[in-house]
């Protein structure tokens, strides 16, 4: 496992080789993947010590949720509860994983700050961990859905083998925004409040409680919106749907701007890092 | 073979999370030379200013100096933790790092959980970090509160784990900050024979420390710094002068 060349730690002022580094840093990340694992998964155990639900308070309360938000909004939308219920299910259920990763993201290195500055451990690790953490509390909501479905007759289709992709587009969003939002609120501490306000309002705007098609011809412009292109990719076919060409372009573009974004930041000031922690 | 070796190395600590105005002209009029603003008119403490020295095998070093002199800046430098604003640093060798003993330490885990979580910060394997542990557990001399969670230990019993697991991974350079002289009279022997080993095998010993008797004892050079400059550097009596004078 040890190699010889990692153990010369060479660096001079003059030509700092930023991209070489930031490039060696994404790789010693990844192949730090059993330590990313073992941090997220502690996370999550130390959570929820000494309770007896553990991380399935999360799934209780989602449910509790989709019960209230479910009948009430059938009523006031004047839908079918049978039809509108599985729907919000996996709605709600993939917006609180996106949304727990977004907010995870703003920490990711400042919740590391002693770690940091004890050893030069590759950055990516820390927001690997919050992707892998983030992963591991979706796996106990995500059943959720097939309890739901069983419950109201609705059918699972082949087609929700798409959402695999989906999911991997989720993941690597994740990814991207927590070195990227990791570093900026490192930096700027206003930021975390006002990411955690914003996710508030995208909530409300992102078709998470009402349906796309509830918004007549606004429906071709949802896709502008990120967390909509990525949310619909991961629900559309988990409705047996595929969601479209333009849901699935967007998605990309709006993942591949971020990665892009967060890549560019990454090289520029990762050396910096250390000093805003 | 190892080595560490620096070239006007300096190291500059913006000041963020503050009044800018408000603290320079708070400290800018008491400190002098030492804070200053960079060119995007930041604040920011000149932590360390054109350190140039080197370091060889077999050399046992401590830094030495009034608090705020900067010698944990230039350990957490040497670590590869901080990058230089300017200047060149050359380390070569395996660092073992005994900067902040709760770092990476999870206060919830047993302290054999804790080993193999620190192997896996090295980039090892599960495997050899619970190989690891046994090593671990032979040195530290923590019979079964080894597999008690650290949360329940004392600072010295923390102390005792985090020294025997940075010198169980055999470093090539093994960077201390003055805290594990927190350690008991048997422990701090065994700490002695230990760190004498270790150095025979061709091997660089940097450590931080306000205390003139393990300097005297433990170390063959000193370097002396000031304001985060070098103002003295050699053997150590040299640098201390002769015993008599403390």
């Amino acid at each position: 496992m040890r190699d010889a060349t990692a153990h010369v730690h060479d660096f001079d002022a003059a030509t700092p080789r930023r991209r070489e580094r930031a490039i060696e840093d994404l790789a010693g990340g990844l192949a730090r993947w059993r330590l990313a694992w073992a941090l997220a998964r502690s996370d999550i155990t130390h959570r929820y010590r000494g309770s007896v639900l553990g991380p399935f308070w999360l799934t209780l309360s989602t449910a509790v949720m989709l019960g209230a938000l479910g009948f009430l909004y059938a009523k006031l939308f004047r839908i079918d509860p049978t039809d509108y219920l599985p729907w919000l299910s996996v709605s709600l259920i993939v917006w609180n994983v996106l949304s727990a990763m977004v907010t995870d993201a703003t920490t990711s290195l400042t919740s590391a700050e002693g770690v940091i500055r004890q050893m030069p451990l590759p950055y990516s690790v820390h927001a690997m961990r919050v992707v892998i953490r983030n992963a591991l509390m979706a796996a106990h909501n995500l059943p959720l859905i097939l309890v739901v479905f069983f419950i109201f007759g609705t059918p699972l289709s082949w087609t929700a083998l798409l959402a695999i992709p989906g999911f991997l587009l989720l993941a690597v969003g994740g990814f991207a925004a927590a070195i990227l939002l990791g570093m900026v609120c490192a930096r700027f501490r206003d930021i975390p409040p006002i990411v955690g306000s914003l996710m508030q309002v995208a909530f409300f705007v992102s078709a998470v409680i009402w349906k796309p098609d509830m918004v007549g011809h606004w429906e071709p412009f949802l896709p502008l919106n990120p967390f909509f292109a990525v949310m619909e990719a991961v629900r559309a076919p988990i409705m047996g749907k595929t969601g479209g060409l333009a849901v699935w372009l967007a998605a990309l573009a709006w993942t591949g701007l971020l990665v892009a974004a967060a890549w560019a930041f990454f090289v520029r000031f990762r050396g910096r890092i250390a000093f805003w922690v | 073979m190892a080595l560490i070796e620096a070239a006007g190395l300096a190291i500059e600590f913006p000041l963020y999370h503050h009044n800018a105005r408000s603290l320079k002209q708070r400290i800018l009029a008491s400190s002098g030379l030492r804070l200053k603003t960079d060119t995007d008119n930041r604040v920011v403490v000149a932590a360390l200013r054109e350190l140039t020295f080197s370091i060889r095998d077999g050399e046992r070093v401590a830094l030495v100096g009034p608090n705020g002199a900067g010698k944990t800046t230039l350990l957490r430098t040497v670590a590869g933790v901080y990058e230089p604003v300017a200047g060149r640093l050359r380390v070569e060798g395996e660092i073992g790092s005994l900067i902040d003993p709760a770092a990476g330490m999870d206060p919830l885990l047993t302290g054999r959980e804790n080993v193999v979580l620190r192997a896996l910060y090295r980039g090892m394997t599960e495997a050899e970090g619970r190989a690891l542990a046994e090593e671990v557990a032979g040195f530290a001399g923590l019979g079964d509160f080894l597999d008690v969670p650290i949360r329940g230990y004392s600072a010295g019993m923390n102390v005792r784990l985090s020294f025997a697991m940075a010198t169980a991974m055999t470093p090539e350079i093994l960077l201390m900050d003055e805290w594990f002289l927190a350690g008991d009279a048997e422990f701090m022997a065994r700490a002695s024979e230990r760190l004498a080993q270790l150095v025979t095998g061709a091997q660089i010993l940097l450590i931080a420390t306000h205390d003139m008797a393990v300097v005297r004892k433990w170390c063959t050079r000193a370097i002396r710094l000031e304001g985060g400059r070098i103002t003295a550097d050699g053997p150590v009596a040299e640098v201390l002068g002769p015993e008599d004078r403390e």
